[in-house]
């Protein structure tokens, strides 16, 4: 009897992600949600600039890399091209709220149909751990070695409840994945942001807060429970926007 | 006779690329290409294609990345300050090996500069652009029916070559109206088995990329990326050869410099000179050889550009020097009249005039 297989919907190559990081687990469940539907085969995935970069390699379905921050131009150009196929992008928090902001907030408002996973770890990976749009108040990064500094940075971007206020989206959930009761809601929001395209819904993106003990320069226990303590109080997890909802209402 | 229609470049451009088969165009408001965004907001709907007013030239091009990948034929144009902008995007549909038209209707520069037509964009058209090795094909046209033409031949070189072909045309060309016949179009289906359009669990999955940690892969990438350029080189040049059988003297321009040159040359021969021109119709690939023949009989060579003298350089490298080679300019959106490249062409031969 099996008792665990790994997703179709993800390829043999080995993830370069370091220890303890969620990204891992977020490919997982953004494939088994891909796998349930059965929609793999006309899944096409739209890459970030970001810790994500290769996940051309490891989501087997069609794959496009994107520039930094215009993942949702070129799923809006895919979709348009092809509105029978399925379209996800997969970004980090540097790559949809910092340089990317202005692709998210017109895909939002055109309630472009298509699923957005946004992994929200409050810092830049790949470059090393310098201050993201989403980095807490007073957080040590590379860029602001004595704590982020409100009046001279700004404040992090809560992009869920940004989004939120926006007529055009579909659906706008945010989740994490620090613990087993989190990762089971995580999977139901991202089933549910993928089929809402099938449904025709529209643009629904999932905020998927995250874990970097690396560049936190924490164990990847400590980090789970830094993602609880700091990281949950400063982006309560919740249902922002659902239009289903607002119908019914 | 075929029928023509009067139509403004901009229109003609939009036109063309529908009988070209492209169902999909992207692109944000700037003077003075407008034309082309307003023609396809009307055609689109109705033909089942997409026209998508994007929140920006970035937003744009990267649209068209995205349709490129997925192997339709996709469009978007802008002006200079919006092509600028779409640089990023395009260095990576380059780097994709991806086909795509863009459409630079260029406006005097640098910064916001002018509204005015201008030729000053030939660096970042020829040379690059955006960052890293690569080209775009670079078609220069100069009649409202060139813009029809060359966009269909744009779609159909892009498609050939797996690359992006720009058509650069300026203000004047954008705007002005002329009769055109609207091109007959028999365009192949060209096969895209490279193209993201969902494997249908039948393949193993496509992935449109242009990222290469590993040094050596990305040198054998770009070492065969240059050789389809250098198959681009020997067989894709187009040039027009004007008056150069007996010409002692050679004029070079392209778009509206080469009508204004035309003129000129004609005005020139009447008072004697012996002057021809050759119009360079691709950019890049440039006609180097053209001209460097033409360097074996002419005394000397007069770029005619509406920029501070770009082109002039590629004249240069292409005679290896071996004439002195003249500028006649204007530039910030001004066009220089026959007279004035006639005054060039008469002070480059010497002078009938005291």
């Amino acid at each position: 009897m099996t008792v665990f297989e790994k997703p179709k919907s993800l390829t043999d190559a080995p993830l370069h992600y370091c220890p303890g990081c969620t990204h891992g687990i977020i490919h997982r469940l953004v494939a088994e949600a891909i796998d349930e539907l059965g929609i793999e085969g006309k899944c096409i995935g739209v890459a970030p600039v970001g810790c994500a970069v290769m996940a051309y390699d490891y989501f087997a379905c069609d794959m496009v890399e994107a520039a930094h921050g215009r993942a949702p131009a070129v799923a809006t150009g895919l979709k348009r091209a092809m509105p029978e196929n399925i379209i996800f992008t997969y970004q980090g928090d540097g790559d949809l709220a910092s340089i990317g902001m202005a692709e998210t907030v017109h895909a939002a408002t055109r309630n472009e149909n298509i699923t957005v996973i946004f992994v929200n770890n409050a810092i830049y990976g790949m470059t090393g751990g310098q201050m993201a749009p989403t980095s807490l108040p007073g957080q040590v990064t590379q860029t602001s070695p004595y704590g982020r500094d409100v009046k001279t940075v700004g404040y992090p971007i809560r992009v869920c409840e940004m989004l939120a206020a926006l007529d055009g989206p579909a659906y706008i959930e945010r989740v994490a994945v620090n613990n087993v009761k989190h990762v089971k809601a995580a999977k139901k929001a991202i089933k549910r942001a993928f089929e809402n395209q099938v449904q025709g819904k529209g643009f629904s993106l999932i905020e998927v807060v995250s874990s970097c003990p690396t560049n936190w320069g924490m164990t990847p226990e400590k980090a789970l429970a830094w993602v609880e303590e700091k990281m949950i109080p400063y982006y309560p997890l919740g249902v922002y926007k659902d239009k289903d909802k607002e119908v019914e209402a | 006779m075929q029928e023509k229609v009067l139509m403004k470049g901009n229109e003609a451009i939009a036109e063309a690329a529908i009988l070209a088969g492209c169902r999909h165009y992207f692109g944000y408001p700037i003077t003075p290409q407008t034309e082309i965004a307003a023609y396809m907001a009307k055609r689109m709907p109705k033909i089942g294609g997409t026209f998508l007013q994007a929140e920006s030239e970035i937003s744009a091009i990267n649209m068209v990345y995205g349709v490129a990948g997925a192997g339709f034929r996709v469009m978007t144009s802008s002006s200079s300050p919006g092509v600028s902008l779409k640089q990023e995007g395009i260095s990576y549909i380059a780097g994709a090996d991806l086909p795509a038209l863009i459409v630079n209707v260029q406006r005097g520069g640098p910064g916001l500069g002018g509204i005015q037509p201008s030729q000053s964009d030939y660096f970042q058209a020829t040379k690059g652009g955006g960052h890293g090795d690569y080209h775009l094909i670079v078609l220069a046209p100069a009649s409202v029916q060139e813009m029809a033409d060359m966009t269909v031949k744009a779609f159909d070189l892009a498609d050939k070559y797996r690359m992006p072909v720009m058509l650069l045309a300026d203000g004047t060309m954008g705007q002005m109206m002329e009769p055109v016949a609207l091109p007959e179009v028999k365009t192949a289906a060209v096969e895209k088995p490279w193209a993201v359009t969902g494997t249908q669990m039948k393949r193993k999955h496509n992935i449109i990329n242009s990222l290469y940690l590993n040094p050596e892969q990305l040198e054998r990438t770009n070492f065969e990326r240059f050789e389809r350029y250098r198959k681009v080189e020997r067989d894709e040049v187009l040039y027009e050869s004007y008056l150069m059988d007996d010409a002692e003297y050679c004029v070079v321009a392209f778009g509206i410099a080469a009508r204004v040159s035309k003129n000129a040359v004609k005005a020139a021969r009447e008072a004697g000179i012996k002057v021809g021109m050759i119009r360079p119709i691709t950019l890049w690939p440039f006609p180097t050889a053209a001209l460097a023949e033409a360097a074996e009989r002419v005394k000397g060579f007069l770029s005619v550009e509406l920029s501070m003298g770009q082109m002039i350089e590629d004249v240069r490298l292409a005679t290896s020097c071996r004439r002195p080679v003249a500028l006649c300019n204007r530039t910030g959106g001004m066009i220089p009249t026959p007279e004035e490249v006639l005054e060039a062409i008469k002070k480059l031969s010497g002078g009938c005039e005291a």
